[in-house]
């Protein structure tokens, strides 16, 4: 499927930031050279890659990311942010005319699936208890009226033609008459295909547009298409003031960085993307959804913005100097659990901890239970004891363990974790080397 | 923002053929020496040629290397190095000469939707009729609606006889009819159009690869051609087409079509090198004779014009 192999491209490149506690130039640029590989290798056209990861390194470069405790995932919101700032935000549907006919007209370079695609608007509209008319204007390629027919007879939907006739922008100005005649309330004007310079044929698709005025205009394109899809949608886009995009072939596998080339320079939107050969294979296009796909994103944006909300960062930061001293106290750690447990779900978040590695924490299950436990143990605990655990002694032990509806065992395993990471933080402090290449800091369970 | 900064670089581009080498004129005046910047430059135009990353990048390489090696100064003898380096990356091959085909010959026509397949091969009986062959043509693709028709109309105009059947009808059957109707008949040529099909949908290439195998089981290596039609305007998608279609019907050379657009077709270069199958013809726009034998020079002029 589309963006299928992008997406897991770009994650690659994203997935290298994700684990680094922090970020320096020279991991960004890497970045950036992975991005922009996958992105050409997608058929992005090259100056929108060259502005895209221009706009991505300058925000990965600024405080947003470089003061933040999770930088890597920073460049991925960064990222998906200006995916989303390309392919827009929500789904554009069909804009249907207040006056009785809606016209629609289709055009697009040879062979890009207009008259396949027209009959698969046709069906669509026909199930939402419209009235829709298919109308033949391509006069040029051979059997083209022949194949609309033919669309058009499976769909169930009447095909408007006039035999014999050369001039397209007359069939398509006596379509519309037809269409009020028959209470035909959507009209679907096949165009032939053209090249975008063209300029005899693309006057010719002026003259219908001018005549017919249609509501929509719209570019069928091949998501197959290369480097080249900026030019023709910049022509037709010029010429036509196209209203928006089909993508057609998404079936295929084809990385479908067209589409994003084209959002870019025409900032125009695509409406529907086909899948099949079947009349039925026409689907509305979410390009939120679509980017969170390339991405591979899923929840975790939003995990991430919740997080944003959620974290004092400055609390957070008092935490992480208090994680390389020694000061660093069960209080401490209490205060942090019950910040991430607002969060929701733990195995989720724990991706987001900084330094925690995704791959390490799939075989990782966290029993929230646990945590529990852990809440009361410390809870019951004086708050002399939450500053220095050192002076919890085997009558207070079993005092805690007690209030705590737990065990002994319990409490003693709670503060030799708490001691060993205590300690594993004092070494690391020490040694910034490690900091790089490791974790930042890790919970105590 | 990105949209905007693009907006401003495109308005200025005329929307003719010529932009490219108004750009190249300008890369030379702008940048009177050799630099990393020139190169850049240089890069982006093979990108833009759908030629991909890292067929550029070693061919960028290569240049730097001659640039250094050669002390090259000028402009054009830069350009030259690289026209030079990039038709060593197209296939060389004995250049290709259609006029001595052995006869009798089967041509497979196959590739995915909407590349020209059947108005390319209007254009091929045209030829080979025109050389005073006998053609045959088979419409092999029973799929699409009104394919047939198409191709009876395509044939009209070349004055070849086809071979249909029924829409809806088994291709492989068709195929094979028309080759008995061929051998009955004497063609010298037998031109098979097929459906186009996605090269990821499995059953619609086990279906080619019946087709083929028809065609393979009539006539031996040298009767048989089958050539995949490759759009100029696709991207490096192209690549797994090429290769996809390869494994399923033995490929033996490249039809580019829709040269006439703003589209270079650069895809060809990895393609070559990765499945080093050669183009053999190129289409030029939808007359008849709009279809010629493929030029590596032309081709490469073509990137920069």
């Amino acid at each position: 499927m589309i963006f299928e192999s992008l997406s897991n491209k770009l994650q690659g490149a994203l997935n290298k930031l994700k684990g680094k506690g922090k970020l320096n130039e020279k991991d960004i640029d890497e970045a950036m050279r992975d991005i922009r590989l996958s992105l050409l290798e997608a058929d992005v056209n090259f100056k929108v890659v060259k502005d895209f990861i221009k706009s991505v390194k300058e925000r990965s470069m600024g405080s947003e990311v470089m003061e933040s405790l999770t930088p890597g995932q920073q460049v991925v919101k960064i990222v998906n942010e200006e995916m989303i700032k390309i392919l827009g935000e929500k789904e554009s549907k069909i804009q249907f005319s207040s006056s009785e006919v809606t016209v629609i007209m289709m055009c697009g370079l040879q062979g890009a699936g207009k008259t396949t695609t027209a009959g698969k608007l046709a069906l669509r509209f026909k199930k939402q208890n419209k009235r829709p008319l298919l109308v033949a204007c391509d006069i040029y390629r051979p059997a083209a009226i022949k194949q609309l027919e033919v669309v058009g007879k499976s769909v169930e939907v009447p095909v408007f033609k006039i035999e014999g006739e050369t001039d397209p922008v007359l069939i398509a100005e006596k379509s519309l008459q037809e269409a009020r005649k028959n209470g035909n309330d959507v009209l679907i004007i096949d165009t032939a295909g053209r090249l975008h310079i063209d300029e005899k044929l693309m006057a010719e698709l002026i003259q219908i547009r001018n005549r017919v005025k249609p509501s929509e205009v719209l570019l069928v394109l091949d998501a197959m298409t290369g480097q080249d899809a900026v030019k023709i949608a910049e022509s037709f886009n010029k010429d036509m003031e196209i209203t928006g995009l089909i993508l057609t072939k998404v079936d295929g596998d084809a990385r479908g960085g067209a589409a994003i080339s084209i959002r870019a320079v025409t900032s125009k939107p695509i409406k529907f993307v086909t899948t099949g050969e079947k009349m039925a294979d026409l689907e509305a296009f979410h390009p939120d959804r679509m980017a969170s796909r390339i991405l591979g994103m899923g929840d975790l944006l939003s995990l991430i913005e919740k997080a944003q909300e959620s974290f004092d960062s400055k609390k957070v930061k008092e935490m992480e100097e208090k994680l390389r001293g020694q000061g660093f106290t069960l209080d401490d750690f209490l205060d942090q659990m019950e910040q991430m447990k607002s969060l929701g779900p733990l195995d989720q978040l724990l991706e987001m901890i900084p330094g925690a590695n995704s791959k390490q924490l799939k075989n990782l299950k966290i029993d929230e239970k646990e945590l529990v436990y852990i809440k009361a143990i410390i809870q019951s605990m004086t708050k002399k004891e939450r500053k220095d655990p050192s002076i919890i002694n085997g009558s207070r032990r079993k005092r805690i363990a007690n209030g705590s509806g737990t065990s002994v065992q319990r409490v003693n395993k709670l503060l030799k974790q708490f001691i060993e990471t205590q300690k594993m933080m004092k070494k690391m402090g020490g040694m910034n080397k490690m900091m790089k290449k490791g974790g930042r800091f890790k919970m105590p369970f | 923002m990105a949209v905007n900064i693009f907006k401003k670089f495109t308005e200025g581009l005329s929307k003719t053929k010529n932009d490219l080498s108004g750009k190249l004129d300008n890369l030379f005046k702008l940048h009177s020496k050799i630099d990393d910047e020139l190169l850049d430059e240089l890069e982006e135009i093979l990108i833009t040629s759908d030629m991909g990353v890292e067929s550029t990048m070693e061919i960028i390489d290569k240049l730097r290397k001659t640039v250094k090696d050669e002390k090259l100064k000028d402009q054009q003898s830069i350009l030259s190095a690289l026209k030079r380096h990039l038709k060593d990356a197209i296939m060389e091959g004995e250049s290709f000469d259609d006029s001595t085909l052995e006869t009798p010959m089967i041509i497979l026509i196959v590739g995915v939707n909407g590349v020209g397949k059947t108005t390319t091969i209007g254009k091929l009986a045209h030829r080979y009729q025109s050389m005073g062959k006998k053609v045959l043509v088979a419409a092999g693709d029973t799929f699409r609606a009104a394919a047939i028709d198409q191709l009876q109309i395509w044939c009209e105009r070349a004055g070849v006889d086809l071979i249909a059947n029924k829409e809806g009808s088994d291709p492989a059957a068709v195929i094979f009819d028309s080759i008995q109707a061929a051998k009955a008949r004497g063609t010298d040529i037998l031109i098979c159009d097929t459906a186009g099909r996605l090269h990821n949908k499995k059953n619609l290439m086990n279906e080619l690869n019946k087709i083929f195998r028809v065609a393979e089981k009539e006539y031996d290596k040298k009767h048989k051609q089958v050539y995949l039609v490759l759009d100029a305007t696709t991207g490096q998608n192209g690549i797994i087409q090429a290769k996809t279609f390869k494994e399923v019907a033995k490929i033996d050379g490249i039809i580019l079509t829709k040269l006439d657009g703003t589209a270079k077709g650069g895809i060809i270069i990895p393609v070559q090198k990765e499945l080093d199958v050669p183009v053999k013809y190129v289409g030029l726009g939808e007359k008849l004779d709009d279809l010629q034998l493929f030029d590596p020079n032309n081709f490469v002029d073509a990137i920069f014009e």
